[in-house]
């Protein structure tokens, strides 16, 4: 079966005053329909670069240089912009941290939503109206009806986040990128907005890449998951299990990192050192540095990302047997 | 709640602002008739606390609950209404600058953003200095250069890096250079303003892990203020919840955790991401947050308590004490309804 | 030599280097500054000294031309004087007043929008409206009424004398109002950030942090506006020296060298007020596109990569 998306070594250059930076250095992963996946990594790491990679929203001094976006058959990174527009926005719709990103300040939600449908789809406006009526509803706006006549600041900011999702709904798209939406929001209500992106794909059918440093949000709603580092992916596999048996070094230490789970009090384990910056990163593999159990090879040879067990988990360590 | 030999005391502490701005913007009209209205914002309002020495008070709440208010009138940067604050056996919320200043070299405060809270134009070392100059005038250059060195290499930043400006150390280096001002004048009591919340996992531990590890060397008081129920649990002895302005639940750590009593306690800790645990089941709230412009009657949080009957929006509820040891202000846990 | 290996490796120098409009503007810059601050030394004539110039060579061409005079490379004014020496003794005036002008509205201007932003309530109200009603009163009166009460007062003998300084405040005072909003508006900015908080918890002063923290942040906007202002003070001048309310011909700056040949341009004495009018357009041409390169630099929402 063809994938929804398929992303093949992608590499992406910032061309800065200084010098080239490699942002995302070689990255692949797939994903199919109805399949929800996590993007996790720290600030640096790559993650969100990646999904807007994959809608081709790069900006300047950035470029794709490397690798294919397969997205229904379709290769994304070579389309030219007035029928890769036909694809954002449409098949593949993004969600933000900011929700403002999202909605312009000075038109009504009803507005916004209207325009966004009669520019995809061929439908009189009051179908579109039905249709934004009808993507309120679910994602449970109260009484929708008033909702579409107000502005984005007479909402709260978790109505706002949902409206967001609402608008991302409007084309049925078969895949949602979400980058961190939940990270400016409080925890009762990005518990909220989990719970329905989490039903969304299920009912919809729809594909989801969720960008986010918070295992935890991770854990609860993806299948599959990705750890970055660096701009490479360190490791890939099912959500449960990397989660309970994380292999790869970096993995274990952010797990290991997180409070909550040691008893409190205790010393936190720590990762020493930090990410690299851009412009620096080391020899071999970019996390040995920072590594306890790393050896001469680590610091000489790019770890390849390869399969170490039969559940689909990848790593890419010298030492992880 | 009343101890003796706490360190801190705050007394019914009220703290509003007013945001109508100018004469013409706080003008409206209204039935025909022009109309001076105020809009004051009730951030914080008849809060009750103390602190013990060497204890670590966690106030945890969503956005826009006032926790970060309550954290800097406490240290007098923001004047209260009304209500008191005690420093030991001192009333300190009414002095004047130079009466403050003993108690400056005893309170100090680590911020939440590394990349705001350092002087962009000062290099580190001038930064550290400022501190131990302003409190000691005397002291001469080598003093305070082995002292700015002292800290440093405790916080963990090599002191060979204090002539570099801020802009050129990470977002964890920073922190921990913020950290260090604050505990330049060595001060017993520290007010942390999410201090990791703008750090990656992996800098937020090594942070944690410096905060509880000077606690222990210097016998530190923290009032730790965070929106992270993690973090909070993992570093306090005590754990204030705070809704709209008011602390509706304060109980020792363990207890607040096990067995919470507040219904908005209740729903905060089910929404916690747990690892490994797939479809969660939290307790929903209804409706939306209120603003603190517009405070709701009675309880501020019946407008979302499933269980809030005709006395929840009538009666302001009191902190009061379970048997538990915790101290909660709700009518149903009082009525023993919930 | 630490900051000057700083300086060395920055995205200003940088991004300078890459800007083939920002180096010739530089260059000129310098070049016209060098040459009016060296004036007495460089120039054929002290144009100042009426015992150097003689009315017999008024109105001689440039040396080109027919009629021409080699000692008189861009030809004479209509008192005789060496045109290129008059010129540069002018442009040194000019120099002089549109720096003067810009320090006394930066140093007014500064003050009132730290102190203004700072203190904020019924100080920053009432300086703000202050603000308002100089912005709304026109330089022109201003210096009208000034100057014609000073003549009055000293006696056009003594204007002469104390042209510079006057023209100085009267432009300062009409500009400071864009200093102050510039540096209020950053100062509102920088107030609520958390090192200004911190310094608030050590215990230090208001006038302190005001001072020593505050003050330093708001400086870059101010950097780019002086020399759009220095720009704009000088042209301030011309005008002003144009209309007869500035520098008197005896002293002239680049104003009034326009004005003194603008008379004799339909007569074909052209050059007279042609040449300073040419040096006037490319002086502020270069602090205009220099302080828009600046601008660019330092504004990172337009970082270009």
């Amino acid at each position: 079966m063809r994938h929804l998306l398929e992303v093949k070594d992608l590499e992406v250059k910032f061309a800065l005053w200084f010098g080239e930076l490699t942002a995302i250095d070689g990255i692949s992963f797939t994903l199919d329909r109805g399949e929800r996946l996590g993007i996790v990594g720290e600030s640096g790491a790559g993650k969100s670069v990646t999904g807007f990679a994959i809608i081709n929203l790069i900006s300047k001094p950035g470029y794709i240089s490397a690798g294919q976006i397969l997205f229904e058959g379709q290769e994304l990174n070579r389309l030219p912009e007035d029928e890769m527009r036909s694809i954002r926005g449409n098949r593949i719709s993004m969600i933000f941290q900011d929700p403002m990103m999202t909605l312009n300040p000075v038109l009504t939600i009803g507005t916004q939503m209207i325009e966004t449908v009669l520019a995809h789809e061929n439908v009189s406006k009051s179908e579109a109206v039905d249709i934004a009526l009808d993507k309120l509803k679910k994602v449970h706006i109260p009484s929708p009806e008033k909702r579409i006549h107000q502005y984005p600041h007479e909402c709260s900011g978790g109505m706002r986040q949902r409206i967001v999702v609402a608008i991302a709904l409007l084309t049925n798209p078969a895949l949602i990128i979400a980058d961190e939406p939940t990270t400016a929001l409080d925890v009762t209500i990005q518990a909220e907005i989990m719970d329905l992106l989490l039903e969304l794909c299920e009912s919809e059918k729809m594909g989801l890449i969720l960008i986010t440093h918070d295992l935890g949000v991770v854990s609860q709603i993806t299948e599959k998951v990705i750890v970055m580092y660096a701009g490479k992916i360190v490791e890939s596999g099912a959500t449960q299990s990397v989660v309970q048996d994380p292999k790869h070094p970096y993995t274990r230490g952010l797990l290991k990192a997180i409070p909550g789970i040691i008893p409190p009090g205790s010393r936190l384990y720590q990762i020493p050192g930090m990410m690299p910056n851009l412009t620096e990163i080391p020899q071999g593999c970019s996390f040995h540095p920072r590594c306890t159990i790393s050896e001469s090879i680590c610091s000489t040879e790019v770890p390849a990302l390869i399969s170490k067990d039969q559940h689909h988990r990848m790593v890419a360590c010298h030492m992880v047997k | 709640m009343e101890q003796n030999n706490s360190l801190l005391t705050v007394k019914d502490l009220v703290k509003h602002f007013d945001i109508s701005g100018g004469l013409l913007d706080q003008l409206a009209l209204e039935s025909g008739r022009i109309v001076r209205k105020k809009t004051t914002v009730k951030a914080v309002n008849d809060v009750s606390f103390t602190i013990m020495p060497q204890e670590t008070l966690g106030v945890v709440g969503e956005s826009g609950c006032g926790k970060s208010t309550l954290a800097r009138a406490v240290l007098g940067l923001y004047p209260p209404n009304s209500g008191e604050i005690h420093y030991q056996d001192q009333r300190i919320d009414n002095l004047n600058p130079k009466q403050m200043l003993p108690f400056r070299k005893k309170m100090q405060m680590i911020f939440q953003d590394p990349y705001a809270s350092l002087n962009p134009r000062m290099t580190v070392k001038k930064i550290l200095e400022e501190p131990v100059y302003f409190h000691n005038k005397a002291i001469n250059a080598q003093a305070a250069e082995d002292k700015v060195a002292e800290v440093m290499r405790q916080v963990g930043v090599d002191p060979a890096w204090s002539g570099r400006y801020p802009h050129e150390f990470s977002g964890g280096q920073r922190q921990r250079i913020s950290i260090a001002r604050a505990l330049m004048v060595d001060p017993e009591f520290i007010v942390a303003d999410e201090p990791v919340s703008a750090l990656d996992v992996s800098i937020q531990a090594q942070i944690l892990n410096l905060l509880m590890e000077a606690r222990e060397k210097r016998g530190l008081t923290y009032m730790f203020i965070t929106h992270d129920l993690s973090v909070v649990k993992h570093i306090s002895t005590r754990v204030a919840v705070m809704y709209l302005g008011t602390i509706c639940e304060l109980a020792p750590t363990q207890t607040l955790y096990a067995q919470p009593g507040h219904p908005y306690t209740r729903a905060l800790l089910s929404a916690i991401p747990e690892l490994g645990v797939q479809k969660p089941k939290h307790l929903k709230l209804k409706g939306e947050v209120p603003t603190p412009i517009n405070l709701p009657s009675g309880c501020v949080f019946h407008g979302r308590c499933i269980y809030a009957n005709d006395r929840c929006t009538q009666e302001i509820p009191r902190l009061m004490r379970l048997e538990s040891g915790a101290y909660v202000a709700c009518h149903g846990v009082e009525e023993k309804r919930i | 030599m630490k900051s000057w290996n700083r300086f060395k490796n920055s995205y200003l120098l940088y991004s300078f280097k890459r800007d083939p409009v920002a180096i010739l503007s530089f260059c000129v810059l310098s070049i016209l500054v060098i040459i009016s601050i060296l004036a007495p030394v460089i120039t054929p004539y002290n144009t100042y000294d009426s015992a150097t110039f003689d009315i017999m060579d008024a109105e001689t061409p440039p040396a080109w031309m027919e009629g021409g005079s080699k000692s008189f490379l861009l030809g004479t004014d209509i008192q005789g004087r060496d045109l290129l020496s008059t010129m540069i003794y002018g442009l040194r005036v000019s120099l002089l007043i549109g720096v003067g002008a810009v320090l006394f509205q930066a140093l007014v201007g500064i003050l009132v929008g730290l102190l203004s932003g700072y203190l904020g309530g019924k100080l920053d109200a009432l300086l703000m409206r202050i603000a308002d009603i100089q912005f709304s009163i026109p330089y022109l009166i201003v210096a009208i009424f000034t100057s014609a009460i000073f003549k009055l007062a000293f006696g056009v003998g003594r204007y002469a004398e104390l042209a510079v300084p006057l023209l100085i405040i009267i432009i300062g005072m009409s500009e400071w109002p864009k200093y102050a909003r510039t540096v209020r508006a950053s100062v509102l900015g920088e107030k609520n950030k958390e090192y200004v908080e911190a310094a608030r918890v050590i215990g230090i002063s208001r006038w302190h942090i005001m001072y020593r923290h505050v003050l330093p942040n708001t400086l870059t906007p101010v950097l780019v506006i002086s020399t759009i202002q220095v720009a704009e003070a000088v042209m301030s001048e011309a005008a002003l020296s144009f209309l007869g309310l500035g520098m008197p011909i005896t002293k002239p700056s680049l104003g009034s060298l326009i004005r003194a040949g603008f008379e004799y341009i339909f007569s074909g004495s052209w050059w007279i007020t042609f040449f300073p009018g040419a040096l006037l357009v490319i002086f502020i041409l270069v602090i205009l596109l220099l302080g828009d390169w600046l601008r660019d630099v330092l504004n990172p929402k337009l970082y270009k990569g």
